[in-house]
Protein backbone atom coordinates (compact mmCIF):
# COMPACT_ATOMS: atom_id res chain seq x y z
CA UNK A 1 0.00 0.00 0.00
CA UNK A 2 1.51 3.33 -0.97
CA UNK A 3 1.55 6.43 1.19
CA UNK A 4 -1.27 8.18 -0.66
CA UNK A 5 -3.64 5.23 -0.13
CA UNK A 6 -2.65 5.18 3.53
CA UNK A 7 -3.36 8.89 3.84
CA UNK A 8 -6.76 8.46 2.22
CA UNK A 9 -7.81 6.33 5.20
CA UNK A 10 -6.92 8.96 7.80
CA UNK A 11 -10.09 11.09 7.88
CA UNK A 12 -12.29 7.99 8.05
CA UNK A 13 -10.24 6.60 10.96
CA UNK A 14 -10.48 9.90 12.85
CA UNK A 15 -14.24 9.93 12.24
CA UNK A 16 -14.56 6.42 13.70
CA UNK A 17 -12.82 7.53 16.88
CA UNK A 18 -14.99 10.64 17.14
CA UNK A 19 -18.14 8.56 16.58
CA UNK A 20 -17.00 6.29 19.39
CA UNK A 21 -17.00 9.30 21.67
CA UNK A 22 -13.43 10.54 21.47
CA UNK A 23 -12.95 14.30 21.41
CA UNK A 24 -11.66 15.51 18.06
CA UNK A 25 -8.36 16.96 19.34
CA UNK A 26 -7.25 13.80 21.14
CA UNK A 27 -8.58 11.50 18.43
CA UNK A 28 -6.65 13.43 15.82
CA UNK A 29 -3.43 13.18 17.84
CA UNK A 30 -3.96 9.46 18.29
CA UNK A 31 -4.54 8.95 14.57
CA UNK A 32 -1.44 10.98 13.73
CA UNK A 33 0.63 8.69 15.95
CA UNK A 34 -0.93 5.61 14.34
CA UNK A 35 -0.11 7.11 10.95
CA UNK A 36 3.53 7.64 11.88
CA UNK A 37 3.73 4.04 13.12
CA UNK A 38 2.15 2.81 9.91
CA UNK A 39 4.63 4.76 7.78
CA UNK A 40 7.44 3.07 9.70
CA UNK A 41 6.18 -0.51 9.95
CA UNK A 42 3.95 -1.13 6.93
CA UNK A 43 6.65 -1.23 4.25
CA UNK A 44 8.19 -4.30 5.93
CA UNK A 45 5.03 -5.73 7.45
CA UNK A 46 1.84 -4.66 5.64
CA UNK A 47 -1.40 -5.45 7.50
CA UNK A 48 -4.18 -7.49 5.89
CA UNK A 49 -6.76 -4.87 6.86
CA UNK A 50 -5.07 -1.45 6.77
CA UNK A 51 -8.07 0.52 7.98
CA UNK A 52 -8.79 -1.93 10.79
CA UNK A 53 -5.13 -1.77 11.82
CA UNK A 54 -5.22 2.03 11.94
CA UNK A 55 -8.45 2.09 13.94
CA UNK A 56 -7.12 -0.43 16.47
CA UNK A 57 -3.77 1.30 16.94
CA UNK A 58 -5.31 4.79 17.04
CA UNK A 59 -8.01 3.72 19.49
CA UNK A 60 -5.47 2.17 21.86
CA UNK A 61 -3.40 5.30 21.62
CA UNK A 62 -6.49 7.41 22.30
CA UNK A 63 -7.18 5.40 25.46
CA UNK A 64 -3.56 5.88 26.58
CA UNK A 65 -3.76 9.62 25.96
CA UNK A 66 -7.06 9.78 27.83
CA UNK A 67 -5.71 7.76 30.76
CA UNK A 68 -2.80 10.15 31.03
CA UNK A 69 -5.30 12.85 31.71
CA UNK A 70 -6.94 11.95 35.00
CA UNK A 71 -9.68 14.50 34.51
CA UNK A 72 -10.83 12.47 31.57
CA UNK A 73 -11.04 9.15 33.34
CA UNK A 74 -14.73 9.25 34.01
CA UNK A 75 -15.46 9.98 30.41
CA UNK A 76 -13.07 7.28 29.28
CA UNK A 77 -14.94 4.69 31.30
CA UNK A 78 -18.15 5.81 29.68
CA UNK A 79 -16.57 5.74 26.22
CA UNK A 80 -15.26 2.22 26.69
CA UNK A 81 -18.62 1.01 27.93
CA UNK A 82 -20.40 2.48 24.94
CA UNK A 83 -17.90 1.41 22.29
CA UNK A 84 -19.99 0.99 19.15
CA UNK A 85 -18.83 -0.87 16.05
CA UNK A 86 -16.99 0.95 13.30
CA UNK A 87 -19.83 0.32 10.90
CA UNK A 88 -22.45 2.89 10.08
CA UNK A 89 -19.89 5.55 9.37
CA UNK A 90 -20.18 7.27 6.06
CA UNK A 91 -18.68 9.80 3.74
CA UNK A 92 -20.69 12.37 5.71
CA UNK A 93 -18.23 12.03 8.59
CA UNK A 94 -15.31 12.85 6.34
CA UNK A 95 -17.23 15.84 5.00
CA UNK A 96 -17.79 16.97 8.59
CA UNK A 97 -14.03 16.81 9.12
CA UNK A 98 -13.51 19.10 6.14
CA UNK A 99 -15.97 21.59 7.64
CA UNK A 100 -14.36 21.42 11.07
CA UNK A 101 -10.82 21.94 9.72
CA UNK A 102 -11.94 24.91 7.62
CA UNK A 103 -14.11 26.38 10.38
CA UNK A 104 -14.59 30.15 9.97
CA UNK A 105 -13.13 30.76 13.45
CA UNK A 106 -9.71 29.62 12.18
CA UNK A 107 -7.17 31.87 10.48
CA UNK A 108 -6.27 30.81 6.93
CA UNK A 109 -2.86 29.42 7.93
CA UNK A 110 -4.37 27.39 10.81
CA UNK A 111 -7.16 26.04 8.62
CA UNK A 112 -4.65 25.02 5.96
CA UNK A 113 -2.40 23.25 8.48
CA UNK A 114 -5.27 21.45 10.22
CA UNK A 115 -6.84 20.38 6.93
CA UNK A 116 -3.57 18.96 5.63
CA UNK A 117 -3.07 16.98 8.82
CA UNK A 118 -6.54 15.78 9.79
CA UNK A 119 -8.04 15.41 6.31
CA UNK A 120 -4.93 15.04 4.17
CA UNK A 121 -3.16 12.66 6.55
CA UNK A 122 0.16 14.47 6.26
CA UNK A 123 2.53 14.42 9.21
CA UNK A 124 3.35 17.62 11.05
CA UNK A 125 6.91 17.30 9.76
CA UNK A 126 5.75 17.13 6.15
CA UNK A 127 3.47 20.14 6.58
CA UNK A 128 6.24 22.10 8.29
CA UNK A 129 8.62 21.32 5.43
CA UNK A 130 6.02 22.26 2.84
CA UNK A 131 5.61 25.71 4.42
CA UNK A 132 9.25 26.19 5.41
CA UNK A 133 8.68 26.61 9.13
CA UNK A 134 10.16 24.61 12.04
CA UNK A 135 8.27 21.46 12.98
CA UNK A 136 7.72 22.80 16.54
CA UNK A 137 6.04 25.91 15.13
CA UNK A 138 3.77 23.85 12.91
CA UNK A 139 2.91 21.53 15.80
CA UNK A 140 1.86 24.57 17.86
CA UNK A 141 -0.13 26.02 14.99
CA UNK A 142 -2.04 22.75 14.67
CA UNK A 143 -2.72 22.32 18.38
CA UNK A 144 -3.91 25.92 18.66
CA UNK A 145 -6.20 25.34 15.70
CA UNK A 146 -7.61 22.27 17.44
CA UNK A 147 -8.18 24.28 20.62
CA UNK A 148 -9.98 26.94 18.57
CA UNK A 149 -12.47 24.42 17.20
CA UNK A 150 -12.73 22.36 20.40
CA UNK A 151 -16.15 23.84 21.19
CA UNK A 152 -17.54 23.16 17.72
CA UNK A 153 -19.93 20.21 17.52
CA UNK A 154 -18.66 17.58 15.10
CA UNK A 155 -21.97 17.48 13.25
CA UNK A 156 -22.43 21.25 13.08
CA UNK A 157 -23.63 22.15 9.58
CA UNK A 158 -20.73 23.48 7.55
CA UNK A 159 -20.24 25.68 4.55
CA UNK A 160 -18.52 24.25 1.48
CA UNK A 161 -17.32 27.74 0.49
CA UNK A 162 -15.01 27.94 3.51
CA UNK A 163 -13.51 24.55 2.60
CA UNK A 164 -12.97 25.65 -1.00
CA UNK A 165 -11.07 28.74 0.11
CA UNK A 166 -8.72 26.58 2.15
CA UNK A 167 -8.16 24.10 -0.68
CA UNK A 168 -7.57 26.95 -3.13
CA UNK A 169 -4.88 28.32 -0.79
CA UNK A 170 -3.20 24.93 -0.57
CA UNK A 171 -3.17 24.68 -4.36
CA UNK A 172 -2.09 28.20 -5.11
CA UNK A 173 0.41 29.13 -2.44
CA UNK A 174 2.31 26.01 -1.52
CA UNK A 175 6.01 25.55 -2.00
CA UNK A 176 7.29 22.57 -3.89
CA UNK A 177 8.92 20.36 -1.30
CA UNK A 178 8.78 16.62 -0.71
CA UNK A 179 5.00 16.72 -0.62
CA UNK A 180 3.42 18.06 -3.78
CA UNK A 181 0.83 20.46 -2.38
CA UNK A 182 -0.78 21.10 -5.75
CA UNK A 183 -1.46 17.39 -6.16
CA UNK A 184 -2.54 17.14 -2.54
CA UNK A 185 -5.04 20.00 -3.08
CA UNK A 186 -6.36 18.23 -6.17
CA UNK A 187 -6.72 14.96 -4.27
CA UNK A 188 -8.61 16.62 -1.42
CA UNK A 189 -10.85 18.61 -3.76
CA UNK A 190 -11.58 15.47 -5.77
CA UNK A 191 -12.54 13.69 -2.55
CA UNK A 192 -14.75 16.64 -1.60
CA UNK A 193 -16.59 16.50 -4.94
CA UNK A 194 -17.27 12.80 -4.34
CA UNK A 195 -19.10 13.73 -1.13
CA UNK A 196 -20.79 16.97 -2.14
CA UNK A 197 -22.56 17.95 -5.36
CA UNK A 198 -21.66 21.61 -4.87
CA UNK A 199 -21.09 23.24 -8.30
CA UNK A 200 -18.32 25.43 -6.98
CA UNK A 201 -16.43 22.42 -5.61
CA UNK A 202 -16.57 20.99 -9.12
CA UNK A 203 -15.54 24.38 -10.50
CA UNK A 204 -12.53 24.53 -8.19
CA UNK A 205 -11.48 20.99 -9.12
CA UNK A 206 -11.73 21.90 -12.81
CA UNK A 207 -9.73 25.07 -12.21
CA UNK A 208 -6.97 23.12 -10.45
CA UNK A 209 -6.81 20.43 -13.12
CA UNK A 210 -6.67 22.98 -15.95
CA UNK A 211 -3.83 24.91 -14.33
CA UNK A 212 -2.03 21.77 -13.23
CA UNK A 213 -2.14 20.58 -16.85
CA UNK A 214 0.20 23.44 -17.81
CA UNK A 215 2.65 22.79 -15.03
CA UNK A 216 5.56 21.34 -16.98
CA UNK A 217 5.25 24.07 -19.62
CA UNK A 218 5.18 26.95 -17.15
CA UNK A 219 8.87 27.09 -16.29
CA UNK A 220 12.22 26.45 -17.92
CA UNK A 221 14.43 23.72 -16.54
CA UNK A 222 16.13 26.32 -14.35
CA UNK A 223 12.82 27.58 -12.98
CA UNK A 224 12.33 30.75 -15.04
CA UNK A 225 8.69 31.62 -15.77
CA UNK A 226 7.42 31.11 -19.31
CA UNK A 227 4.43 33.38 -20.05
CA UNK A 228 1.25 31.67 -21.28
CA UNK A 229 1.68 32.99 -24.82
CA UNK A 230 5.17 31.48 -25.12
CA UNK A 231 4.48 28.07 -23.57
CA UNK A 232 4.99 24.93 -25.63
CA UNK A 233 1.36 23.79 -25.70
CA UNK A 234 2.28 20.27 -26.76
CA UNK A 235 3.60 19.90 -23.21
CA UNK A 236 0.22 20.64 -21.66
CA UNK A 237 -1.34 17.52 -20.16
CA UNK A 238 -4.23 16.69 -22.52
CA UNK A 239 -5.77 14.12 -20.16
CA UNK A 240 -5.96 16.60 -17.27
CA UNK A 241 -7.43 19.23 -19.61
CA UNK A 242 -10.07 16.81 -20.88
CA UNK A 243 -11.00 15.86 -17.34
CA UNK A 244 -11.11 19.49 -16.20
CA UNK A 245 -13.26 20.55 -19.14
CA UNK A 246 -15.70 17.66 -18.61
CA UNK A 247 -16.08 18.45 -14.91
CA UNK A 248 -16.55 22.13 -15.69
CA UNK A 249 -19.15 21.51 -18.38
CA UNK A 250 -21.32 19.38 -16.14
CA UNK A 251 -21.06 21.98 -13.37
CA UNK A 252 -21.93 24.87 -15.72
CA UNK A 253 -24.89 22.90 -17.08
CA UNK A 254 -26.53 23.18 -13.68
CA UNK A 255 -26.65 26.93 -14.07
CA UNK A 256 -25.42 27.96 -10.65
CA UNK A 257 -22.41 29.99 -11.60
CA UNK A 258 -19.77 30.91 -9.05
CA UNK A 259 -16.29 32.39 -9.10
CA UNK A 260 -14.39 29.10 -9.36
CA UNK A 261 -16.48 27.94 -12.31
CA UNK A 262 -15.92 31.29 -14.03
CA UNK A 263 -12.16 31.12 -13.41
CA UNK A 264 -12.11 27.55 -14.69
CA UNK A 265 -14.02 28.65 -17.80
CA UNK A 266 -11.25 31.16 -18.55
CA UNK A 267 -8.58 28.49 -18.03
CA UNK A 268 -10.58 26.15 -20.30
CA UNK A 269 -10.65 28.74 -23.09
CA UNK A 270 -6.86 29.03 -22.88
CA UNK A 271 -6.58 25.24 -22.90
CA UNK A 272 -8.77 25.13 -25.97
CA UNK A 273 -6.40 27.24 -28.09
CA UNK A 274 -3.85 25.17 -29.99
CA UNK A 275 -1.69 28.28 -30.34
CA UNK A 276 -1.70 31.54 -28.38
CA UNK A 277 -2.91 33.40 -31.49
CA UNK A 278 -6.03 31.24 -31.60
CA UNK A 279 -7.15 32.26 -28.11
CA UNK A 280 -10.77 33.38 -27.97
CA UNK A 281 -10.08 36.62 -26.10
CA UNK A 282 -13.54 38.05 -26.79
CA UNK A 283 -15.14 35.20 -24.88
CA UNK A 284 -12.49 35.46 -22.14
CA UNK A 285 -13.39 39.13 -21.64
CA UNK A 286 -17.03 38.08 -21.24
CA UNK A 287 -16.06 35.60 -18.56
CA UNK A 288 -14.07 38.29 -16.76
CA UNK A 289 -17.20 40.46 -16.85
CA UNK A 290 -19.09 37.60 -15.15
CA UNK A 291 -16.29 37.13 -12.67
CA UNK A 292 -16.24 40.81 -11.84
CA UNK A 293 -19.99 40.75 -11.19
CA UNK A 294 -19.49 37.76 -8.88
CA UNK A 295 -16.45 38.96 -6.94
CA UNK A 296 -16.07 42.75 -7.38
CA UNK A 297 -12.38 41.97 -7.07
CA UNK A 298 -9.80 44.55 -8.22
CA UNK A 299 -7.51 41.66 -9.21
CA UNK A 300 -10.20 40.42 -11.59
CA UNK A 301 -10.51 43.95 -13.02
CA UNK A 302 -6.75 43.94 -13.61
CA UNK A 303 -6.78 40.56 -15.38
CA UNK A 304 -9.74 41.75 -17.41
CA UNK A 305 -7.67 44.68 -18.66
CA UNK A 306 -5.10 42.20 -19.99
CA UNK A 307 -7.84 40.29 -21.81
CA UNK A 308 -9.32 43.52 -23.20
CA UNK A 309 -5.86 44.46 -24.46
CA UNK A 310 -5.71 41.18 -26.38
CA UNK A 311 -9.30 41.29 -27.64
CA UNK A 312 -9.53 44.96 -28.67
CA UNK A 313 -5.96 46.24 -28.77
CA UNK A 314 -3.51 47.75 -26.32
CA UNK A 315 -5.21 51.18 -26.21
CA UNK A 316 -8.48 49.58 -25.14
CA UNK A 317 -6.51 47.58 -22.58
CA UNK A 318 -4.98 50.77 -21.18
CA UNK A 319 -8.43 52.36 -20.99
CA UNK A 320 -9.65 49.35 -19.00
CA UNK A 321 -6.54 49.55 -16.83
CA UNK A 322 -7.29 53.19 -15.99
CA UNK A 323 -10.21 51.92 -13.91
CA UNK A 324 -7.99 49.64 -11.80
CA UNK A 325 -6.81 50.98 -8.46
CA UNK A 326 -3.08 51.83 -8.66
CA UNK A 327 -2.38 49.89 -5.46
CA UNK A 328 -3.40 46.53 -6.94
CA UNK A 329 -0.37 44.22 -7.10
CA UNK A 330 0.93 43.54 -10.63
CA UNK A 331 -0.85 46.57 -12.09
CA UNK A 332 2.47 48.12 -13.10
CA UNK A 333 3.53 44.89 -14.82
CA UNK A 334 0.31 44.88 -16.83
CA UNK A 335 0.78 48.53 -17.79
CA UNK A 336 4.35 47.79 -18.90
CA UNK A 337 3.08 44.98 -21.13
CA UNK A 338 0.38 47.18 -22.69
CA UNK A 339 2.74 50.17 -23.15
CA UNK A 340 5.14 47.97 -25.05
CA UNK A 341 2.26 46.93 -27.30
CA UNK A 342 1.52 50.57 -28.07
CA UNK A 343 5.17 51.08 -29.01
CA UNK A 344 6.19 53.21 -26.02
CA UNK A 345 9.29 51.15 -25.27
CA UNK A 346 10.98 53.67 -22.97
CA UNK A 347 7.97 53.91 -20.69
CA UNK A 348 7.46 50.14 -20.84
CA UNK A 349 11.08 49.50 -19.84
CA UNK A 350 10.81 51.86 -16.89
CA UNK A 351 7.51 50.28 -15.79
CA UNK A 352 8.93 46.75 -16.06
CA UNK A 353 11.77 47.84 -13.79
CA UNK A 354 9.32 49.33 -11.27
CA UNK A 355 7.17 46.20 -11.44
CA UNK A 356 10.20 43.97 -10.81
CA UNK A 357 11.07 45.90 -7.65
CA UNK A 358 7.49 45.54 -6.38
CA UNK A 359 7.12 41.85 -7.27
CA UNK A 360 6.11 39.59 -4.41
CA UNK A 361 7.78 36.46 -5.71
CA UNK A 362 11.16 35.61 -7.09
CA UNK A 363 10.13 33.99 -10.37
CA UNK A 364 7.98 36.99 -11.32
CA UNK A 365 10.67 39.46 -10.29
CA UNK A 366 13.24 37.70 -12.43
CA UNK A 367 10.84 37.55 -15.36
CA UNK A 368 10.04 41.27 -15.11
CA UNK A 369 13.73 42.13 -14.74
CA UNK A 370 14.44 40.22 -17.97
CA UNK A 371 11.65 42.11 -19.74
CA UNK A 372 13.12 45.44 -18.62
CA UNK A 373 16.61 44.34 -19.67
CA UNK A 374 15.33 43.21 -23.10
CA UNK A 375 13.65 46.59 -23.74
CA UNK A 376 16.59 48.60 -22.43
CA UNK A 377 18.89 46.72 -24.77
CA UNK A 378 16.55 47.37 -27.70
CA UNK A 379 16.46 51.07 -26.78
CA UNK A 380 20.27 51.28 -26.75
CA UNK A 381 20.52 49.67 -30.20
CA UNK B 1 0.58 33.17 5.16
CA UNK B 2 3.62 35.23 4.54
CA UNK B 3 7.09 35.35 5.95
CA UNK B 4 8.68 38.54 7.16
CA UNK B 5 12.15 39.38 8.35
CA UNK B 6 12.37 41.66 11.38
CA UNK B 7 15.82 43.20 11.24
CA UNK B 8 17.49 44.63 14.28
CA UNK B 9 20.23 47.13 13.51
CA UNK B 10 23.12 48.11 15.73
CA UNK B 11 23.32 51.28 13.68
CA UNK B 12 21.44 52.71 10.73
CA UNK B 13 17.80 53.47 10.07
CA UNK B 14 15.84 56.51 11.26
CA UNK B 15 16.98 58.68 14.15
CA UNK B 16 16.35 56.80 17.41
CA UNK B 17 13.14 57.81 19.15
CA UNK B 18 14.85 57.41 22.50
CA UNK B 19 18.63 57.82 22.60
CA UNK B 20 20.36 54.81 24.14
CA UNK B 21 23.92 53.68 24.64
CA UNK B 22 25.37 50.34 23.49
CA UNK B 23 24.19 47.44 25.61
CA UNK B 24 27.57 46.99 27.32
CA UNK B 25 27.08 50.30 29.11
CA UNK B 26 23.73 49.38 30.63
CA UNK B 27 23.22 48.14 34.18
CA UNK B 28 23.46 44.31 34.13
CA UNK B 29 19.88 43.84 35.33
CA UNK B 30 18.64 46.09 32.47
CA UNK B 31 20.64 44.02 29.99
CA UNK B 32 19.07 40.87 31.46
CA UNK B 33 15.59 42.37 31.24
CA UNK B 34 16.17 43.31 27.59
CA UNK B 35 17.44 39.82 26.71
CA UNK B 36 14.63 38.14 28.59
CA UNK B 37 12.07 40.18 26.68
CA UNK B 38 13.55 39.04 23.35
CA UNK B 39 13.63 35.45 24.53
CA UNK B 40 10.05 35.53 25.84
CA UNK B 41 8.89 37.14 22.63
CA UNK B 42 10.40 34.33 20.55
CA UNK B 43 8.91 31.73 22.90
CA UNK B 44 5.49 33.35 22.58
CA UNK B 45 5.71 33.24 18.79
CA UNK B 46 6.64 29.60 18.94
CA UNK B 47 3.50 29.02 20.95
CA UNK B 48 1.31 30.93 18.48
CA UNK B 49 2.80 28.95 15.58
CA UNK B 50 4.34 32.05 13.96
CA UNK B 51 8.04 31.63 14.75
CA UNK B 52 10.45 30.62 12.00
CA UNK B 53 13.91 31.68 13.05
CA UNK B 54 15.82 34.09 15.23
CA UNK B 55 19.55 34.73 15.13
CA UNK B 56 22.05 37.23 16.44
CA UNK B 57 25.12 38.32 14.53
CA UNK B 58 28.55 39.30 15.69
CA UNK B 59 29.11 42.98 14.94
CA UNK B 60 32.44 42.22 13.29
CA UNK B 61 32.43 40.74 9.80
CA UNK B 62 34.70 40.51 6.82
CA UNK B 63 34.17 41.46 3.19
CA UNK B 64 35.20 38.67 0.80
CA UNK B 65 35.47 38.50 -2.99
CA UNK B 66 36.61 36.12 -5.73
CA UNK B 67 40.06 37.02 -7.04
CA UNK B 68 40.40 34.80 -10.11
CA UNK B 69 41.09 31.17 -10.92
CA UNK B 70 43.51 29.44 -8.53
CA UNK B 71 43.84 32.45 -6.25
CA UNK B 72 42.54 32.61 -2.70
CA UNK B 73 39.62 34.95 -2.07
CA UNK B 74 40.52 38.52 -1.18
CA UNK B 75 39.30 39.81 2.14
CA UNK B 76 38.78 43.33 3.37
CA UNK B 77 37.66 44.94 6.61
CA UNK B 78 36.43 44.85 9.25
CA UNK B 79 35.10 48.37 8.92
CA UNK B 80 34.23 49.84 12.27
CA UNK B 81 32.84 52.96 10.59
CA UNK B 82 30.14 51.14 8.56
CA UNK B 83 27.00 53.23 8.70
CA UNK B 84 24.62 50.29 8.87
CA UNK B 85 25.21 47.23 11.01
CA UNK B 86 22.85 44.30 11.46
CA UNK B 87 22.64 42.94 15.01
CA UNK B 88 20.28 40.09 14.31
CA UNK B 89 16.94 39.10 12.99
CA UNK B 90 13.77 37.25 13.56
CA UNK B 91 11.75 35.54 10.85
CA UNK B 92 8.00 35.23 11.35
CA UNK B 93 5.28 33.47 9.38
CA UNK B 94 1.98 35.31 9.77
CA UNK B 95 -1.45 35.66 8.19
CA UNK B 96 -1.20 39.32 7.27
CA UNK B 97 0.99 42.38 6.93
CA UNK B 98 -0.93 43.98 9.80
CA UNK B 99 -0.03 41.08 12.07
CA UNK B 100 3.63 41.47 11.07
CA UNK B 101 3.49 45.18 11.96
CA UNK B 102 1.85 44.39 15.28
CA UNK B 103 4.57 41.89 16.20
CA UNK B 104 7.43 44.13 15.12
CA UNK B 105 5.90 46.93 17.19
CA UNK B 106 5.72 44.63 20.17
CA UNK B 107 9.36 43.58 19.78
CA UNK B 108 10.36 47.25 19.64
CA UNK B 109 8.82 47.72 23.10
CA UNK B 110 11.63 45.70 24.73
CA UNK B 111 12.85 47.42 27.91
CA UNK B 112 15.76 49.79 27.38
CA UNK B 113 18.51 51.28 29.49
CA UNK B 114 15.99 52.86 31.89
CA UNK B 115 13.71 49.82 31.96
CA UNK B 116 11.12 51.60 29.83
CA UNK B 117 10.27 50.57 26.23
CA UNK B 118 13.26 51.25 24.01
CA UNK B 119 11.15 52.30 20.96
CA UNK B 120 13.91 50.91 18.76
CA UNK B 121 13.37 51.17 14.99
CA UNK B 122 13.09 47.67 13.55
CA UNK B 123 13.11 47.02 9.83
CA UNK B 124 10.32 44.82 8.46
CA UNK B 125 10.94 43.14 5.10
CA UNK B 126 8.64 40.66 3.32
CA UNK B 127 10.13 37.47 1.89
CA UNK B 128 9.62 36.87 -1.80
CA UNK B 129 7.37 33.85 -2.21
CA UNK B 130 6.92 31.13 -4.78
CA UNK B 131 4.95 32.11 -7.88
CA UNK B 132 1.21 31.40 -7.51
CA UNK B 133 -0.08 28.50 -9.56
CA UNK B 134 -3.23 30.21 -10.79
CA UNK B 135 -1.99 32.79 -13.25
CA UNK B 136 -5.02 34.45 -14.78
Amino acid sequence: MNETLLRELIPAVTSVLVRRGADFATAEDAVQEALIRALRSWPADPPADPKGWLITVAWRRFLDLSRADSARQAREARVEAELPAASGQSADDTLQLYFLCAHPSLTPSSAVALTLRAVGGLTTKQIAEAYLVPEATMAQRISRAKRTVSGVRFDEPGNVATVLRVLYLVFNEGYSGEVDLAEEAIRLTRQLTSMSDDEEAAGLLALMLLHHARRSARTTRTGALIPLAEQDRTRWDAALIAEGVAILQSALARDRLGEYQAQAAIAALHADAQAAAETDWVQIVEWYDELERLTHSPVVRLNRAVAVGEARGADAGLAALAEVDPSVPRRTAVEAYLRERTGDLALAARLYGDAARAAGNLAERDHLTRQAARLNEALRA
Amino acid sequence: MAKYLILKHYRGGPTPYVAFEPLDRWAPDKVDAHMKYMHDFAAKLQETGEFVDGQALSPEGTFVRYDGEGRPPVTDGPFAETKDLIAGWMVIDVDSYDRALELAGELSAAPGQDGKPIHEWLELRPFLTEAPRVTE
